[in-house]
Order: C-alpha cells, then sequence, then structure tokens
C-alpha cells in the first residue's frame, strides 16, 4: 500500500508536466482568438495553390496496394528489429531460443506465401 | 520442460498448424474450390478437438511459467467456443454459397481467432492475454469486412477496426499501470500485490482501465456502439459467428483476469460491473424497441443478455461464475438456433433482415415458427423454458452477494426486453397478410434451428448437467 503510493509519488512531475502542456496548449489556442485581427474577404478564405485555382478535391484515391507493400514492409522491418538482438545474443539463447525463432519465422513466411501467391504483389 | 509445455497446448497448436497448412495448401492448389471442404473440416476438426478436451482434460495445470492455465473453467469455455464456432461455420455454409461469398480465408480466419479466443480462456498473463485477444480480434474485423463490394460489409469492419484498437490501446495502458504497480505482468504476481480487500490506487487505475478494454469486447454499455452497426453489416454468418463464440471468450477472458489476477479485491471491481450489466440490461431492452431489423435487434439482445451475463460476474463469488458459464452457455446454444433461422429469411433468392417480412410466418411454415417462438419466449426468459433457468441462476447469484437491488432491476429489464421479443411472435402468428418470405430449401440452419428449440424445451429436466460441469469450472476459477 504505501510501497505502491511511493510509486504513485514518483509519477509526480509527469502530472505536473500534462497540466503545464495542456495549459499551454489552450493559452496559445485563445491567444489566436482574443489578440489577432480578422477580417476575411473571399480571396483570403478560397483555395489557393501556387498562384491558380484548384483543380480539384484535395482528396484523392490511393491505390490499395501501396498500403499492402508498406504494411509487408512494416512487417519484415519488426522482424528484423526482432531477429536484432536474437542475433546478438546467440550465444547465450538455448535451442529454444533458436527454435522459437524458426517457428516465428515459419509462421511469417506462411503469410508471405499466401500473399505473394494470391498475387498481391503483381502491379499489372 | 518444453514438451510437457507442449503438449499442454496441443488442442491450440493442431488447430493453429491446421490452419497454416489449409491456407497454403488452398492458395497454392484450388483456390475458392476448396472453400467448402476446408469449412467442413475446420467445423470437424473443431468438433474433435472439443471431444479431446472434454474427455482428456483434468485438472489445474499450468505451462510457460504460468502463462498459459489448463483448468475446468479453461475447458469448459473453450468447449462452448468450439462448438459454437463448428455450428455457425457449417451453418452459413449454404447461405455464403449461394451468394458467392464463400472465400476459402472464411474458415481458415474463423479457426484461428478461435485459437486466439482458446488462449484468451487460458491466459495467465497479461502478455498471453493481449497475444489471444488480438489474434482473436484481428480475425474478426477481416471477417467482418468479407464483402469487400458492400459498403455496408466494410463500414462494418472499418467501425469494428477502429473501435476495437481503441479498447486494445485503453486494455494495454491498463495493462502497463497494472505492470508498474505490479512489477509483473503474472496473474499470480499481480494477485500477490493487490492483497486483500482494498487495491493500491495505481492498480485500481490499471484494472479500470482494463475492465473498459474488456468491455468494449463484451460489447457492454457504455462501449457497446460498435455492435449494432457491424452486427447489421456483416454477412449474416459473420454476425452468427460474433454473437456466439467470441462474446463466451471475451466473458472467460474478463472472469480469468477479475478471479485469478484481482481476486483479493473484488469489492472493487464488483461496483464497475455492477454499473455496467444495470446499464447494459436497460439499454438492450429499451433500444431494441425501435428495430426494425432483425439482425439489429439481435444487437442490442445481445448487449442486454451480456449484462445479466456480467450480473453474475459482478456477485464476485464461485456461484456467481458458475451462473455466468450457465447462462453464457444457454445463450450461445439460443443464438445459434436464432441465427440459424434468419439465414433462412429470404425473398427471391435475396436475404431478407426486416421483422416486416414476418408478417404470417406461422401459417407459411408452421414448424419453424413454433420452433422460433420456443426460442424467442426462451431469450425472453420466459418460464418453463431454459433461457428462464440462465436468468433465474444470476439472479440468485446476485441476491445472494448482497446486490439485491441489481437483481430487481434484472427483473425489471427482462419484462421491458419481453416486449420486442414477444412482437415478433405477434408478426409471426398475427400480423398482416403481406408480401412474405419465401419457402426456404436451406435445410442445414434450419436443423440447427429445431435443435436448439428442442434443447430449450427438454432442458428443464436437468439442462443437460451443465450446472454440475458448470460448478466445477467455477471452481477450478474462484478458491
Amino acid at each position: 500500500m504505501d510501497l505502491a503510493d511511493g510509486m504513485l509519488r514518483e509519477y509526480l512531475p509527469i502530472l505536473i508536466f500534462l497540466a503545464i502542456a495542456i495549459a499551454l496548449g489552450i493559452v496559445l489556442i485563445l491567444a489566436a482568438v482574443v489578440l489577432a485581427v480578422r477580417n476575411p474577404d473571399p480571396e483570403k478564405v478560397s483555395a489557393y495553390e501556387c498562384g491558380f485555382n484548384a483543380f480539384d478535391d484535395a482528396r484523392m484515391k490511393f491505390d490499395v496496394r501501396f498500403y499492402l507493400v508498406s504494411i509487408l514492409f512494416i512487417i519484415f522491418d519488426l522482424e528484423i528489429a526482432m531477429l536484432f538482438p536474437w542475433a546478438v545474443a546467440f550465444k547465450d539463447v538455448s535451442m529454444l531460443g533458436f527454435w522459437s525463432m524458426m517457428v516465428f519465422l515459419a509462421v511469417l513466411t506462411i503469410g508471405f506465401a499466401y500473399e505473394w501467391k494470391k498475387g498481391a504483389l503483381e502491379w499489372s | 520442460m518444453i514438451q510437457a509445455d507442449l503438449t499442454l497446448i496441443l488442442p491450440e497448436l493442431v488447430l493453429a498448424l491446421f490452419a497454416m497448412a489449409a491456407l497454403i495448401f488452398a492458395v497454392y492448389a484450388g483456390k475458392d474450390k476448396l472453400a467448402a471442404p476446408i469449412l467442413w473440416l475446420t467445423a470437424g476438426l473443431m468438433a474433435v478437438l472439443a471431444a479431446w478436451i472434454g474427455i482428456t482434460g483434468e485438472g489445474s495445470r499450468t505451462a510457460f511459467g504460468g502463462m498459459f492455465i489448463d483448468d475446468g473453467f479453461a475447458r469448459f469455455a473453450k468447449i462452448t467456443i468450439l462448438l459454437s464456432a463448428g455450428a455457425v461455420l457449417v451453418m452459413g455454409q449454404e447461405f455464403m454459397a449461394r451468394r458467392d461469398m464463400l472465400r476459402f480465408e472464411y474458415p481458415i480466419l474463423v479457426a484461428l481467432s478461435a485459437v486466439g479466443m482458446m488462449m484468451m480462456v487460458s491466459a495467465g498473463d497479461l502478455m498471453a492475454l493481449y497475444m489471444g485477444l488480438e489474434l482473436q480480434s484481428l480475425a474478426l474485423y477481416v471477417v467482418a469486412a468479407m464483402r469487400r463490394d458492400s459498403v455496408r460489409s466494410t463500414e462494418a469492419g472499418l467501425k469494428y477496426f477502429v473501435l476495437g484498437a481503441l479498447s486494445s490501446g485503453l486494455l494495454l495502458y491498463g495493462a502497463s499501470l497494472v505492470y508498474g504497480y505490479a512489477g509483473t505482468t503474472l496473474f499470480t504476481g499481480i494477485i500477490a500485490a493487490a492483497g486483500e480487500g482494498q487495491a493500491p490506487i495505481g492498480l485500481l487505475l490499471g484494472l479500470i482501465f482494463v475492465m473498459s478494454g474488456l468491455a468494449f469486447k463484451v460489447s457492454a454499455v457504455p462501449f457497446h456502439m460498435w455492435t449494432p452497426d457491424v452486427y447489421e453489416g456483416s454477412p449474416t454468418p459473420v454476425t452468427a459467428f460474433f454473437a456466439t463464440a467470441p462474446k463466451m471468450a471475451a466473458m472467460g477472458l474478463f472472469a480469468r483476469v477479475l478471479h485469478d489476477a484481482f481476486g483479493g479485491v473484488s469489492a472493487d471491481w464488483s461496483q464497475v460491473l455492477a454499473l455496467l450489466s444495470l446499464l447494459s440490461m436497460f439499454l438492450g431492452a429499451v433500444a431494441a424497441i425501435g428495430q426494425t431489423n432483425i439482425k439489429r435487434l439481435m444487437a442490442y439482445s445481445s448487449i442486454a443478455h451480456m449484462g445479466y451475463a456480467l450480473m453474475g460476474l459482478a456477485a464476485g463469488t464461485a456461484f456467481g461464475v458458475q451462473a455466468m458459464l450457465v447462462y453464457m452457455a444457454i445463450y450461445v446454444t439460443m443464438n445459434v438456433g436464432t441465427f440459424g433461422f434468419i439465414l433462412t429469411m429470404e425473398r427471391d433468392g435475396q436475404p431478407v433482415t426486416d421483422i416486416s417480412a414476418l408478417n404470417q410466418y406461422a401459417t407459411r411454415a408452421p414448424g419453424k415458427a413454433l420452433a422460433m417462438l420456443i426460442l424467442l419466449f426462451s431469450l425472453a426468459g420466459v418460464p418453463p423454458l431454459v433461457g428462464f433457468f440462465g436468468k433465474l441462476y444470476v439472479l440468485r447469484a446476485a441476491y445472494e452477494a448482497g446486490l439485491a437491488w441489481l437483481a430487481v432491476a434484472g427483473v425489471i429489464a427482462s419484462v421491458i426486453g419481453a416486449f420486442y421479443y414477444l412482437r415478433i411472435v405477434y408478426f409471426m402468428y398475427f400480423g398482416e397478410e403481406g408480401e412474405g418470405l419465401d419457402r426456404s430449401r436451406a435445410s442445414v440452419p434450419a436443423g440447427f434451428l429445431m435443435a436448439s428449440a428442442a434443447v430449450m424445451l427438454f432442458g428443464v429436466v436437468n439442462l443437460f448437467g451443465i450446472e454440475g460441469l458448470a460448478q466445477a469450472a467455477a471452481a477450478a476459477l474462484v478458491n
């Protein structure tokens, strides 16, 4: 009980930091409302694109394959991030550690083989 | 050492390996032609595993340094999960095949989510808990959005994913707080750090966040908002799946965390659960009244039912856990039958979910109408059907734990809720003559409907001995 309350007190700086961050954020936003000069006219508030009128909507559709490739990248990126400490400590991990990683890689490979065979990587 | 651990998780291992092998085989061999055989194989394997767990399981053992617990409680939940998942798979096969929705990924994703659910109810550690939960949820997000060309289905998938991610975030934040104050993620360590009586304030904060995350998963009010849209937008067989196995798994996980990790401070979480239960029962009962879509109605119905199951947990006793398990087993059985009926609702080959289409249904299909009538009465908790005994159990658990006010509220909510169940009966028997439903040829869902109705009718004799099993399961969890 005492131990936990003591630990709670150690987080006090974070609470103070949060309070200051929120207060500062509110002050900055409110300052713009209170101090700024506002004098809108149609030219000022219309969309502006490097000197000429906007062609079309700024929101456009991306090909879903961009996401697929980026997700694939993240998966294998994380895999490497996991392999590094494993490789560095390779002398100390037991056979169990070795085979655990092999199983993990096998599961990843199954997912990759599925994605490849499904045709998700073809850009025709 | 590792051999003993692996033997203990053999059912999970078999199902996971089967899912991966089926995935690779199907994508290289036959694509979607193999969907139906894989689906039947998956359902068969689930039934075999359920029997295996039921026959060979004994005692309480742990594996992987306490991260995985195999006890009576886990086995009870696993058998319910596997059987209901298998039943729902088989039930929806024809529906999906006829509408060209049957992809071979569907049974594989259901199998993987079942592995996640089995991990959830066996978790003995916050990390094992999270792993099981995410394995389950990620597979469910995908099956919710399985009809990629349907706006509603993709909306359901996206909504489910965003809100599910939010709830996982809440749960993880709570887990990190619990770890910070307990110094361990193992449930056995947390229960020692929490002590008896009142939890330290930091642990309490973590507990509340973890409970909020789990309340999302069981769709308890005020964390229910995703349920109606996801139920409505997903293909009906997927909705049937959402309403059964994942609910059992999430309730099992809820009970597991509260009793194994926070069993000493039950007074702290009991009041939170009582509030969740009260709100769920009333919102589920009142909000369903205005629904015209039967899938949305079943969503609110499941919210209300989760309220009753949480009432059992709120009691904080072994009898409360037993009541929750009995209630969930009955709830899952009823929902399998009810969704079997919804799967047969069609007109000109198109699925119909409008309740008014049931007008005068009883004159066209008296057998199915009667079975549905029994199920609806059971869902409403009308004696002497089995659904009544489920409610009686949780009410007794709450009353004996000194939550008499909650029990009274539960009775009032069930009276309000009876209205919308009986309205469907009214439509079926006394509705106006109008454009009705086609004569359905789907025999498998109708079979499940009849079987489920028969269980509701004949189960009143001894509830098929489920009380004793639930009692043993609860005794394994609470001590």
